[in-house]
């Protein structure tokens, strides 16, 4: 299911935060609010939502992801777009909850609800025609893809173009940077030798690259790299790429 | 700490040989690279995968029906057909057709079929002698290793490794480690048997039902050399090889090899239709294939795993997955590896026993992104890891073997409170409030990262603050 075919900016939409960004980096939620909320949309935070269910689908669940899907799914009720700022959660409501809801009472919201469903850089990129005016100081750029918007949803260019944009920004490209960084939800922890492997290497490749900043569009990845990078001496900085888009703006506190 | 699994030995042991390593890597990224560059039109690249994975659609849609007609067709040229249900069945069929024939030497063409079937072993243990003239079946056959890639068996191996395990082995062959060297070598060793053995062996790529046409390519000439020189040629391959026609094939091996290796074309392409003729002065006497169920019966019943029967075998999922890159093909403790690997171990030979390797995959798509047949390799993955906790007795065999009583109340918990906005908002405000006392150490993740910590406040009550929650 490709991105809702929508061009101009709705009057609002509703912010899905993520339970990643609520609870360890709502400071990315705050900004992608406040990117939005600019361009003179309003935003909506409905105080009902929690998880996409995520966790309990990938590590096999599904009973348990559909229950924690059901009370998304009516906490995002209504017609409005709704905005996440994160690959995998928005593949998780454009791609699998129609697949999870197949057969289900619910499965005609859920797939209403993956049919007005957008991660944050298509948002920005397709509906807003964001255009961000860069006053931050020259600085060398690594873009992390996660492998949900690359290819669950096929958004990886809108964070690349949304960089493109930011005239003091040097991108740099680090070797394989298609390849996951060995997050993987529940992989993680469950395979954690694999996972640290994978996920050094990534740090290896960004470090030789000459990144000093890290940007993506997942916080589940940038965890995973940024908790990395904390044992090494060469860490770059780690943020979502709507922070960073909001500190080059001068946006201020959020 | 618990013991680590069998899986997680062999991993441990897979990611600490630094030197198996680095040779897999190489030519993983290589061979990423080259199939990169034999695919230089995308939109070209999505058309012939629309083809082949309609080709083999199909195919597998009329299954029995095309394994009917290809027993036909191979009656009708002189081919042999036995049917095996298991690998013991295909074992007992080939080992029966050689001593009818009084064979003692048999060489061997590549073959990952004989390799699921365990028949070097097999045969050995009836006192017969297979010997392996793919140069990388070579290499590990006399190592006494399986295979570490399906399409390159000995790719954990360097020129140095090879060049010392030949020297072992054959120490009155003067050989350098230069790859020309090597080659001699095993060429000098192989041609003799060529010439000495009783029988042939290979696999088959494609089989297509309306010639009864056995299609075989390699890069070697082993292959050919396997299917002609001696009196007897026996094929052994899986009933998912089946195609309809003849026009199915040229798409299908474009595909393979492109994916598989880059090359264009192999160089052999060995399309066999049966023994030689009264008129014909060469080719085997006898052909015979055995085609070998070995659970896919099973997975056909299975609407969804059915889709792993499209596989052509070409590997691309191993080469671009990043977990199999790192590991190699052992760790995995299966015959085939890698993200396919995942799917038809497991679902053959029960979740119980293999349900783990579901778990080694971080779902990352990059295995389904290059399939030439556009097998949903992470969803099937997936659902094999559901099949593992779940409770109904439905899916794969062994279905809920790997539901564990601790980690199944988790979940539970886990939904009940993120399924009930007070009790999640509940949750967020005291992990936030008692973040100081947040675990500095969480087992697995912190092994290779910091961990994380609660933010000072959750972004549902920054949200609130600044009165965004109301509509």
């Amino acid at each position: 299911m490709p991105a809702p075919a929508l061009t101009s900016p709705p009057e609002a939409v509703l912010f899905f935060g993520t339970c990643l960004i609520d609870l360890l980096y709502p400071q990315a939620g705050l900004a992608g609010i406040a990117l939005i909320r600019r361009a003179g949309v309003r935003v909506i935070y409905p105080p009902g939502q929690s998880c996409c269910g995520q966790p309990a689908w990938n590590a096999g669940y599904r009973d348990e992801a559909r229950r924690v899907a059901a009370q998304q799914i009516a906490a995002l009720a209504g017609g409005l777009p709704v905005v996440v700022p994160s690959g995998s959660c928005a593949g998780m409501l454009r791609r699998h909850y129609p697949a999870l809801f197949a057969g289900d009472p619910l499965e005609r919201d859920a797939k209403a609800l993956a049919a007005r469903t957008f991660e944050l850089t298509e948002f920005l990129v397709d509906v807003l025609h964001l255009r961000v005016d860069d006053l931050g100081p020259p600085l060398r750029v690594a873009v992390h893809t996660s492998c949900s918007a690359r290819r669950e949803l096929g958004a990886v260019d809108r964070i690349e173009r949304l960089l493109d944009g930011l005239g003091g920004v040097e991108k740099v490209e680090q070797e394989r940077k298609a390849e996951c960084c060995g997050f993987g939800g529940t992989f993680a922890v469950k395979q954690p030798a694999i996972s640290g492997a994978m996920v050094a290497d990534k740090c290896d490749a960004l470090a030789a690259a000459g990144a000093q900043v890290v940007v993506s569009q997942d916080c589940g990845c940038l965890m995973n790299i940024a908790g990395a990078f904390a044992r090494r001496p060469d860490a770059p900085r780690c943020l979502h790429v709507a922070e960073f888009l909001w500190e080059r703006s001068g946006g201020g506190a959020l | 700490m618990a013991a680590p699994s069998e899986l997680g030995g062999r991993i441990g042991r897979a990611l600490g040989n630094a030197a198996a390593r680095a040779n897999i890597a190489r030519a993983m990224y290589g061979l990423q690279k080259k199939r990169l560059l034999a695919f230089p039109d995308a939109a070209e690249l999505e058309r012939l995968r629309d083809a082949g994975e309609a080709i083999k659609r199909r195919a597998i849609a009329r299954l029995p029906e095309l394994l009917e007609t290809l027993e036909a067709s191979c009656a009708r040229n002189g081919t042999q057909v036995h049917w095996a249900e298991t690998a013991e069945d295909a074992n007992r069929l080939v080992l029966d057709i050689l001593q009818r024939h009084g064979a003692r030497d048999l060489i061997k063409g590549k073959s990952m079929v004989s390799e699921e079937m365990g028949l070097n072993a097999a045969l050995a243990a009836a006192g017969i002698e297979p010997i392996e003239s793919d140069l990388g079946e070579f290499i590990i056959q006399i190592g006494g290793e399986g295979p570490s890639h399906i399409i390159a068996p000995a790719v954990h191996k360097s020129r140095f490794e090879v060049a010392a395990l030949f020297r072992e082995h054959f120490p009155d062959l003067p050989h350098g480690d230069e790859i020309e060297s090597l080659c001699a070598s095993a060429r000098a060793i192989l041609r003799r048997r060529f010439r000495a053995a009783d029988a042939g062996l290979s696999g088959a790529n494609f089989l297509v039902a309306e010639t009864g046409t056995l299609v075989l390519v390699e890069n070697e000439g082993n292959g050919r050399l396997s299917t002609t020189a001696p009196a007897v040629h026996i094929a052994v391959a899986g009933i998912e090889k089946v195609v309809e026609r003849l026009a199915d094939v040229p798409p299908l091996l474009r595909l393979l090899v492109r994916s598989a290796t880059g090359q264009p074309i192999t160089t052999y392409v060995n399309f066999i239709s049966g023994p030689r003729k009264a008129d014909e002065k060469d080719g085997p006497r006898e052909v015979h294939l055995v085609l070998l169920d070995n659970g896919r019966s099973r997975l056909y019943a299975d609407p969804e795993l059915r889709e792993s029967l499209r596989c052509i075998r070409c590997g691309a999922c191993m080469n671009h997955c990043p977990v199999y890159v790192r590991l190699g093909g052992h760790a995995y403790g299966t015959v085939y590896p890698g993200p396919i690997g995942t799917v038809l171990e497991p679902a053959r030979a029960g979740l119980g026993r293999l349900g783990e390797l579901t778990e080694a995959s971080t779902l990352c798509g990059a295995c389904s992104e290059v399939c030439p047949v556009r097998i949903p390799l992470p969803s099937l993955i997936h659902r094999l890891r559901h099949d593992a906790v779940r409770t109904d007795g439905a899916g794969a065999a062994g279905s809920g073997a790997r539901r564990r009583r601790l980690e199944a109340l988790v979940w539970r918990a886990w939904a009940f409170v993120h399924a009930r906005p007070a009790w999640y908002r509940l949750w967020t405000a005291t992990a936030t409030r008692l973040r100081a006392l947040a675990p500095r150490r969480i087992a697995g993740w912190s092994d290779a990262r910091a961990t994380p910590r609660p933010a000072t406040r959750s972004l549902h009550a920054l949200a609130r603050e600044r009165g965004l929650d109301r509509e």
